[in-house]
């Protein structure tokens, strides 16, 4: 069983790559779906206007992709201080 | 004919499925006995997830406003990322049965089980009451029986298999009704990409050019203007609506608890973190195929009956018509039909339900087609229903019998309970199907509202905040709570200013200019602050509470859901 100070840096580093995924799913949604729409409304991918596209379709890939990532660290994270089941 | 069949199948399927994966054990009537596979338990909340109000009124949400529906899309999805990374593996660590389990034995109180009891059943009974309904309007829609008949059936399919089989018997019906929704929603998605773009991919072609070369978006956009609508890509609400509306729906979904306990079913926290990434990927599927069929069927509606002569309209406007759902009025008497914003002009109304249920035709895709997507809206409905009535069955024989007035009660008494709440918890969302109260759209708003305002709040604070006490998490949900009440009676009810009639006038009044939807994020916010306000000059919990926190935030040694 891995020790307290063990538990605390592996606490630690959970609580990082969560700040880096929220971030992103904050930017995705919030700034780039409705903060910053009408600016980015004014890039075009094809037929769609960007800031659109983020509100009905891009942040919804993104999310996906982040929960992911997110497995992916952790079952690394888990192996790393041997605390996996 | 084609209908009939369809249901038919899909019925026998949900039945015998019922038959074979009985719950044997209150383990099992729970959390389908912790074994159940993170893809497979993926798809079953997808299915869970995804309501009558998803499969058919989404898409025609966001056709009638455009950009504004986006907090629909975003707000509903974005919930899971949320609950992958700070609920679904730690609650799954904490091995329980259901939310107020948490909530009640964190916070080392009855009084806070009991908050989320109330809270509990309060959220999943007025979600549960659309589902029913919903169940009756496609019933009635496809296989022309009346609405009530239909929910007649509905409840005793549901009652059959959630009954007998409990989390267990869901989990497997979701799976197939899963299959079935989406099955249901693609194909005709698909035809009517292929149609207006020549792209099969709906996702992309809605960015696509369509047969005159314009991009579809772009023609769209010209069209609305001309009738004098706000063009599709803007929108017209304000920014502050729309991000306070897309937060309280994102944690309003992360705090659901019929969506939360679906994570108790697996084996492994490990699981528990990827069945949530299959649930949203699954989900995903819908969703983003949603915005696209929303823009086919908006520009295909315009062209087919603005300004033309409603002698030579198609059949399936007659059709719809005898529903209720279009309604036409020839004000000025020339034949045509005006399609416009101004209601002065405007002689077309239309019911937006019709975007799904009618688009089909309007494509003039085949009959099996259009059968398909009846037994994917019943699907749709019925995995919901079946969803929050099991939440509600586990509230009462659970966490009010088991664990407050009859700690004592033998495995098997449990089980009994458990049924019969089950058939109680039928009874009543049936009654609410039949007798609908006439404020089943403002009630969705309320049950994610009390689900940021209560929940979500005291679970995260109770897995990240190791100092957080029994007295500030019971002061911020009761306040939380309130606020979220107090807001919807005056704003959408309108109880304090003379009823129903005066809610829009009181629009200048909403705090912030956030409507009752968006309400929710203030709630929260209000739950937050009251909580940590509190707890900040109470005394800390006891060591044992905070060596289960200690514990919950590591994923090793997390066995099955247990008992006590």
């Amino acid at each position: 069983m891995p020790n307290k100070k063990n538990l605390k840096k592996y606490w630690k580093e959970n609580l990082r790559y969560l700040s880096i995924l929220l971030t992103i799913w904050f930017i995705v949604s919030y700034v780039f779906g409705i903060l910053l729409v009408d600016q980015l409304n004014t890039i075009r991918l094809g037929g769609f206007k960007l800031g659109f596209w983020f509100a009905q379709q891009g942040a919804m890939y993104v999310f996906v992709i982040l929960i992911f990532v997110y497995v992916r660290w952790m079952n690394k994270l888990d192996k790393k201080y041997n605390v996996n089941e | 004919m084609w209908t009939w069949i369809l249901v038919g199948i899909t019925f026998a399927i949900y039945i015998g499925i019922a038959i074979w994966a009985r719950a044997e054990s209150s383990k099992e009537f729970y959390v389908a006995g912790g074994g159940v596979h993170p893809v497979i338990n993926g798809m079953a909340t997808a299915a869970d997830w995804m309501s009558a109000a998803s499969f058919i009124s989404l898409a025609g949400i966001v056709s009638f406003t455009g950009y504004d529906g986006s907090v629909y899309l975003l707000g509903w999805t974005g919930g899971y990322v949320l609950l992958a990374l700070l609920l679904a593996p730690y609650l799954r660590k904490f091995g329980k049965f259901t939310v107020p389990d948490f909530i009640g034995d964190r916070y080392y109180s009855n009084v806070a089980r009991f908050v989320a009891i109330i809270a509990a059943l309060m959220v999943s009974f007025t979600y549960v009451a659309g589902q029913m309904r919903g169940v009756g309007i496609v019933f009635s829609r496809y296989l022309e029986v009346d609405i009530d008949t239909g929910v007649y059936i509905g409840m005793t399919i549901v009652l059959f298999y959630a009954v007998l089989g409990g989390m267990k018997g869901i989990t497997y019906t979701q799976v197939a009704q899963y299959c079935v929704l989406i099955f249901a929603f693609m194909v005709p998605a698909i035809f009517i990409s292929i149609q207006m773009t020549g792209n099969p991919i709906p996702q992309l072609g809605f960015g696509d050019t369509g047969p005159d070369g314009v991009y579809l978006l772009d023609k769209l956009d010209g069209l609305q203007k001309e009738l004098g609508f706000a063009a599709y890509t803007s929108g017209s609400k304000s920014m502050t609506d729309i991000f306070a509306i897309t937060l309280a729906l994102m944690v309003g979904t992360a705090g659901l608890p019929h969506v939360i306990v679906r994570f108790f079913t697996v084996p492994k926290v490990k699981d528990a973190r990827i069945s949530a990434g299959w649930a949203l990927l699954f989900i995903a599927i819908l969703y983003t195929t949603v915005p696209a069929v929303a823009v086919f069927a908006r520009t295909n509606l315009i062209e087919t009956v603005s300004e033309q002569k409603y002698d030579e309209l198609p059949q399936w406007f007659s059709n719809w018509e005898t529903t209720g759902l279009l309604k036409f009025e020839d004000k000025n008497g020339d034949g045509i039909v005006q399609y416009q914003a101004n209601p002065e002009i405007n002689e077309l109304s239309i019911d937006r339900d019709i975007i799904v249920l009618a688009n089909p035709e309007i494509a003039k895709l085949p009959n099996w087609v259009i059968a398909l997507v009846g037994a994917g809206g019943l699907a749709a409905a019925l995995s919901t229903a079946a969803g929050l009535l099991l939440v509600i069955a586990s509230s009462i024989s659970h966490d009010l019998i088991k664990k407050m007035v009859k700690p004592n009660i033998t495995e098997k008494g449990e089980l009994v309970a458990a049924r019969l709440s089950a058939i109680a918890a039928v009874m009543v969302a049936g009654w609410f199907g039949i007798n609908p109260p006439g404020f089943v759209a403002a009630v969705v708003a309320l049950a994610f509202g009390l689900a940021a305002a209560s929940f979500f709040p005291a679970i995260v604070l109770g897995i990240f905040y190791k100092r957080m006490n029994k007295e500030g998490a019971i002061a911020g949900m009761v306040v939380g709570l309130l606020f979220m009440s107090y807001y919807i009676l005056k704003f959408k009810f309108g109880i304090f200013d003379g009823g129903r009639e005066a809610v829009a006038g009181l629009k200048e009044d909403w705090w912030f200019g956030i409507s009752p939807e968006g309400f929710g994020t203030v709630a929260m916010a209000i739950n937050f602050i009251v909580s940590l306000a509190i707890s900040g000059i109470t005394p800390a919990p006891p060591q044992e509470v905070q060596d289960i926190v200690e514990d919950i935030r590591v994923p090793s040694g997390a066995g099955g859901a247990t008992h006590h």
